[in-house]
């Protein structure tokens, strides 16, 4: 049986996100009470320091992460439904692997020029993220598409390819890279939120805003393709079309998020497969429900990432992976036990 | 208004699987295909639901090719059970079969009566909740029967429909197997044209208006069951010697080895 109605658990997390922002906006190295918090909010602050800490600070970081969160659950569960496998993950495609290089690339030759350099107010490392994650994943879908079409299994296959050869390059670029270059390669590939401003903001809502406007058009053919695409195609899907667009929307979903907040794991994995073991694979319920379960997990596992070791804070994706492993492995559990 | 294959070859990496076939498929008639393994059922099969490209020839659905249907429309006229199907995913009975009205736009309310009816037409109105990756291997298969059935529920305005099986009752017990025969002829009756491919020939035998036996990518017989059945051919095509009698009650063939 399954555990939740798809509409009951969108309701609950509807109830669930909002509370987990407000929560967030009040935790940090400074506590502000509620009251002060709606008053920021309402433009009636009770000092200029809670008003900056607030909107200039915390609030561009929670709907960061809230947008990078529900991009990522999302594309997986789109994923997870085009390479009918529960457990693949938006980085199968290249991204994540192309991004990281690009990322490592920018922190090692620009050097000193980073802290200054910058293209339109992103740093050039966020420029070459994106960068290198779309190109990864133009080459992978390259690779796997003939005359015939694109085969989901040589992408995956391909996917791993390109994955490898970018893990060398990575470790090529941190061989010959000084210690403090080093450090921020590898805190960049933690992922952080803590970076966030208003024109990040603008940027991942924009992209986010896009997906959520076009992957529900895809859902029914998702969910045929979960037949496999022969019968996909029996239905009436033009199979080939459907994989590109989503393909390309998830390179740029991923790519965006990756270049803004670095590699948040665990997210695009864990979070649809979760929301599946509770709502069942029905696209049209899945892809809406994965991105507001995504959002939210991102939103409380970056305030404890503000709040676990204050003064200082832990990098956001440290903590999600902290937090969803181990409740993943509990459902694992329990459903061995209905078994 | 026909499903027809004309003059078609399937040539594949450097072997001949098809040569030379044509064979129509009209609407209110079961068309049986038979053959040994690897004599080109299956590949006859990709070939005329435009899966797999002709090397030559082409396949025509109601007077036109095959690939100039836009899709939906064709998904509308043209339903096709596969051999396996490999869904792993916990879908329900009921969204099984509820892929099958994608093609239409009858609304929600209508669609779950054709389901609810479908399930109910295979015997599997028991398993509307339950999920297809738990169910037993004949189970699984007529959630996908109904699948197909509630594609092509309801007449299409675009034309007369055709639904093609490829072996429907392999996973099936004896029951079921009659059961799915019955559904077959029902649908004919209702103007469908049906291809199937099976194994048994007594089943092609009981069912078929028109048999085509395969051997070796070409037609070696195709007719009536009368007609085509003799103990020749099933020695030549299968290597098997036999007696043809008659079924006492449908007088059809029988073919007892």
């Amino acid at each position: 049986m399954r555990h939740f109605s798809a509409q009951n658990l969108i309701w609950a997390l509807a109830i669930l996100l909002p509370a987990a922002v407000l929560i967030s906006l009040v935790v940090g190295t400074v506590n502000i009470s509620v009251s002060d918090a709606f008053k920021a909010l309402v433009g009636n602050a009770s000092s200029t320091q809670i008003d900056t800490i607030l909107l200039d600070i915390r609030l561009p970081r929670i709907l960061l992460a809230i947008l990078v969160g529900a991009v990522l659950a999302s594309t997986g569960a789109v994923m997870q439904g085009l390479f009918r496998n529960p457990l693949a993950d938006p980085s199968l495609i290249g991204v994540s692997s192309g991004a990281s290089v690009g990322a490592s690339l920018m922190i090692v030759t620009a050097g000193g020029f980073i802290q200054s350099g910058a293209l339109v107010g992103l740093s050039l490392v966020a420029v070459g993220a994106f960068i290198g994650g779309f190109a990864a994943t133009l080459l992978v879908y390259r690779l796997a598409t003939s005359g015939l079409g694109t085969s989901v299994t040589t992408m995956l296959l391909a996917g791993i390819a390109i994955g490898a050869l970018a893990g060398a390059l990575n470790s090529l670029l941190s061989y010959f890279s000084d210690n403090d270059m080093l450090r921020q390669i590898s805190l960049w590939q933690m992922g952080n939120l803590s970076g966030a401003s208003w024109l990040k903001v603008s940027l991942m809502g924009a992209v986010a805003l896009l997906l959520m406007l076009l992957f529900p058009r895809d859902s029914k053919a998702l969910n045929a393709l979960l037949l496999g695409e022969s019968e996909a195609r029996h239905l009436g899907i033009d199979v080939q079309r459907v994989k590109r667009r989503l393909i390309l929307l998830t390179a740029l979903g991923v790519g965006v998020s990756v270049a803004l907040a670095g590699l948040v794991g665990f997210v695009g994995l864990i979070m649809p497969h979760i929301v599946r073991l509770a709502i069942g694979p029905d696209h049209r319920w899945l892809v809406p429900a994965s991105a507001m379960a995504g959002a939210t997990l991102l939103v409380i596992a970056d305030s404890l990432a503000r709040i676990v070791v204050i003064p200082a804070e832990l990098p956001t994706g440290i903590l999600t992976a902290l937090l969803g492993a181990p409740f993943f492995v509990a459902l694992l559990l329990q459903q061995r036990k209905d078994v | 208004m026909i499903l027809s294959a004309n003059n078609i070859s399937l040539h594949l990496s450097g072997f001949d699987l098809l040569r030379n076939i044509s064979l129509e498929v009209e609407a209110g008639r079961v068309t049986a295909i038979v053959g040994p393994n690897g004599a080109g059922k299956s590949s006859l099969l990709k070939v005329l639901t435009g899966e797999m490209p002709a090397s030559h020839g082409e396949v025509d659905l109601n007077h036109r090719p095959l690939n100039q249907w836009h899709l939906l429309d064709r998904a509308q006229m043209l339903a096709v059970l596969p051999q396996h199907t490999l869904l792993n995913f916990p879908f329900t009975a009921d969204e099984v079969v509820g892929l099958g009205r994608i093609p239409h736009k009858t609304g929600l309310a209508k669609d779950s009566q054709i389901i609810a009816e479908a399930l109910d037409l295979v015997d599997a109105s028991y398993l509307q909740k339950r999920f297809y990756t738990q169910m037993s291997g004949g189970e699984k298969q007529r959630v996908q029967l109904a699948r197909v059935l509630a594609q092509i529920w309801q007449p299409s305005h675009l034309g007369p429909q055709f639904l093609v099986l490829d072996e429907p009752t392999s996973a099936f017990d004896l029951s079921h197997q009659k059961l799915t025969l019955d559904i077959v002829r029902q649908l004919a009756e209702r103007g469908v044209g049906v291809v199937m491919v099976l194994h048994d020939l007594n089943l092609a035998a009981r069912c078929a208006d028109n048999l085509v036996v395969f051997d070796g990518g070409v037609i070696a017989a195709q007719g009536s069951p009368k007609d085509v059945l003799t103990e020749q051919l099933i020695d030549r095509v299968f290597g098997v010697k036999s007696i043809i009698a008659q079924h006492p009650v449908t007088k059809r063939p029988l073919v007892i080895t």
